[in-house]
């Protein structure tokens, strides 16, 4: 809680420039039913202040620790892939068993690495990203209502 | 579906008859979904998000039944029955794209936006001028995909009814957009998305069914198949590796890893799969979704690649190519020579309902983005009335209709995969960049989006016309011979126009002597990541 603190001042400041949803003068939430945010719980927050403070880059950095180096190796393995059966077709034809031969495998992996990759990335959000941005998200939400 | 056959029986086997009655069957059942489904409609959520009430299986599912379009069904299954291993390579790009997808975009987007593209652009951004030019790219990219789909419903109609002339196909055509404008104006995305539930589960079953009937015969021994598929092709066992279609020359290869860039960077920038991840309640349901998404995809995929080996070695790549829709029909081929006519029948108006469920998804997107960012956002500044706005979706969507069926009628004779490649290689050129500059880069700025989204445009779609499809080769658009203006070599333009997008993007921000916004950065940031202040139902 005491992290943003030194926000509120801040908040105030600028408030004007958050009031006024991307879309124009209407808010986003006209259309939408009850459930929907009140004006003073979102608009309030002091952004930067949060994107300063330690408990959100916690998050960003858990976040790009994983996305970063997975995505980076998912996109090689790919092209990897592209260019050996572009250039390299006639290793793509060595027989593994019978006429199952390194391309088919190599191709089947791809698939296999893509379902590993997105279960992986699934549970590992929820187990380690989700509580952090929970917390963080009821407490600025919370804070604003006083 | 015995209930079917027994009604259809009557028919003599193997005539059109047969066919149009299992069709007509198919568009009953889905607009009798759209329309028990389609509730109100009466606010913009409603309309253009279905309320955000579905859950993570079901959109994942739907968002499942939008991207497998005809040209993945028909199409990549054709490709690799008359190519083999080079249509592999399409089907690993259509996967792998899910995944910048989940881990980049899913979240963050339905965190910052509301019902299009151009929403979170202009949530980091905040300019007029970047929503129409988002608002342009989304039009364009999912007029380009419609026209793909057009084209390929006149070829599988003309080879299912036994439509020969060209008249008929027209008719064929008009009457695919006809349908289409009534599930969006009927259904709206609460509709649209059930026709999209439906769709899947059944375009997944027959692909299923087909695949385990296809390994039957080859006495489940996949070595068998591929043996028997390479015996019955003229190229041998050339087909079981990659190159037959690509590896011919320097040209063709450099046309490959164009291709595989946009298949892998194109997903990301399809507008009507972004516009799907706001129809869920909240961004952990979007993720969730993607994950079925890569599933019901992936397995799908795996598929193809038996049902294009199976109809390889049952069908023959010579009676394939001789059929009428050529590549195309390859997959119903082998369901008539597996399962007789009436498999034949199922599995052709499986693929028919693919392609008008796919025409109403994009159709819907192409409304939305018309009646919310260039109407409501730009001509009324933000303040139009739902109403108005859902009549404005609405307009639109009977134009696009209209629009779609000309450019279909043009466009027939083009092979499907090819042209849903052009469309990716749009997507990642004039979205993609712009999407991921706003999300993680601090100095993105408005001259950075213009440039990248009209630059990735304009490369994309103008080396599209000065490349071989349109003039100077034997399968162009443009078929005298005589009018040769193809001075780019390449079919797809995405190893070019990718590169130049995101380099353009990068050029126009830092040109841009202007200080950067932190604190909308700083906001788009928290919001992404948190789910602040994210739109609810």
């Amino acid at each position: 809680m005491s992290l943003f603190q030194p926000s509120r001042g801040n908040a105030s400041s600028t408030t004007a420039s958050y009031q006024s949803p991307p879309w124009g003068e209407s808010p986003p939430w006209s259309a939408s039913t009850a459930a929907a945010p009140q004006p003073s719980r979102t608009s309030a927050i002091g952004y930067e202040a949060v994107r300063a403070s330690r408990d959100f880059w916690t998050i960003q950095r858990r976040y790009g620790s994983f996305v970063r180096p997975v995505c980076t190796l998912f996109i090689i393995w790919y092209f990897l892939f592209v260019i050996v059966a572009v250039f390299a077709p006639g290793f793509m034809r060595i027989s593994v068993f019978g006429d199952v031969n390194v391309g088919l495998c190599f191709g089947v992996l791809q698939f296999v690495s893509t379902f590993a990759i997105a279960v992986s990335y699934r549970r590992w959000a929820r187990h380690r990203l989700d509580p952090l941005s929970d917390r963080l998200r009821h407490r600025l939400e919370g804070g604003q209502r006083q | 579906m015995t209930g079917l056959a027994a009604t259809g029986a009557p028919f003599t086997v193997g005539t059109p008859a047969l066919n149009f009655g299992i069709f007509a069957f198919f568009v009953v059942v889905t607009l009798v979904i759209a329309v028990s489904a389609a509730g109100r409609n009466r606010s913009t959520t409603d309309y253009y998000a279905g309320g955000r009430a579905f859950t993570g299986w079901q959109n994942g599912i739907a968002i499942g039944g939008d991207y497998l379009s005809a040209a993945s069904f028909l199409g990549i299954a054709g490709i690799i029955a008359i190519y083999g291993y080079d249509g592999f390579l399409y089907s690993i790009g259509f996967l792998v794209g899910w995944l910048l997808v989940l881990m980049l975009i899913s979240e963050p987007f339905r965190n910052t936006g509301r019902y299009t593209m151009a929403d979170v652009l202009d949530l980091r951004l905040k300019a007029p001028r970047v929503r129409a030019a988002a608002a342009a790219s989304t039009l364009t990219v999912s007029l380009f995909y419609l026209l793909a789909q057009m084209a390929g419903a006149g070829a599988l109609v003309s080879l299912l009814l036994g439509v020969r002339g060209s008249v008929g196909q027209d008719l064929v055509v008009a009457v695919v957009g006809i349908l289409m404008i009534f599930y969006v104006l009927v259904g709206g995305m609460k509709g649209t998305t059930w026709v999209q539930i439906v769709k899947a589960t059944i375009l997944a079953a027959g692909a299923a069914v087909t695949t385990v009937w296809v390994l039957s015969r080859a006495g489940f021994s996949l070595p068998a198949l591929l043996q028997h598929a390479a015996a019955s092709s003229p190229a041998g066992n050339r087909v079981l590796g990659p190159g037959l279609e690509y590896g011919v020359n320097t040209t063709t290869k450099l046309d490959f890893i164009s291709l595989a860039l946009a298949l892998v960077l194109g997903t990301a920038g399809l507008p009507h799969v972004l516009m799907r991840l706001y129809t869920v309640p909240n961004a952990r349901e979007a993720r969730r979704s993607v994950v079925w998404t890569i599933w019901l995809v992936g397995l799908f995929y795996l598929c193809t690649l038996l049902l294009g080996f199976g109809a390889m070695w049952l069908v023959g790549g010579k009676r394939i190519l001789a059929a009428p829709g050529g590549g195309d029909s390859a997959v119903p081929l082998l369901a008539d020579k597996l399962g007789g006519t009436l498999l034949f029948g199922i599995v052709a108006a499986v693929a028919f309902a693919t392609i008008l469920a796919v025409v109403a998804g994009l159709t819907i997107t192409a409304s939305a983005s018309f009646a919310h960012d260039v109407y409501a956002g730009l001509a009324r500044h933000g303040e139009a009335e739902p109403a108005d706005e859902i009549r404005v979706a609405r307009i639109t969507a009977v134009v696009i209709g209209i629009v779609a069926v000309i450019g279909g009628i043009y466009a027939k004779g083009i092979d499907v995969a090819f042209l849903v490649g052009l469309a990716f290689a749009i997507a990642a050129s004039a979205n993609l960049p712009s999407i991921l500059y706003s999300l993680f880069w601090p100095r993105f700025n408005e001259r950075g989006a213009l440039w990248s989204i009209y630059g990735g445009l304009i490369t994309a779609v103008g080396l599209i016309i000065f490349s071989p499809v349109i003039s100077g080769a034997s399968s162009s658009l443009i078929t005298d011979r005589h009018i040769d203006f193809a001075f780019f070599p390449l079919n797809n333009p995405g190893i070019v126009a990718i590169p130049v997008a995101f380099f353009l993007g990068w050029l126009g921000t830092v040109t841009d002597r202007r200080p950067a916004d932190s604190a909308r950065f700083a906001r788009m940031q928290v919001r992404a990541l948190t789910g602040v202040g994210a739109e609810r139902r």
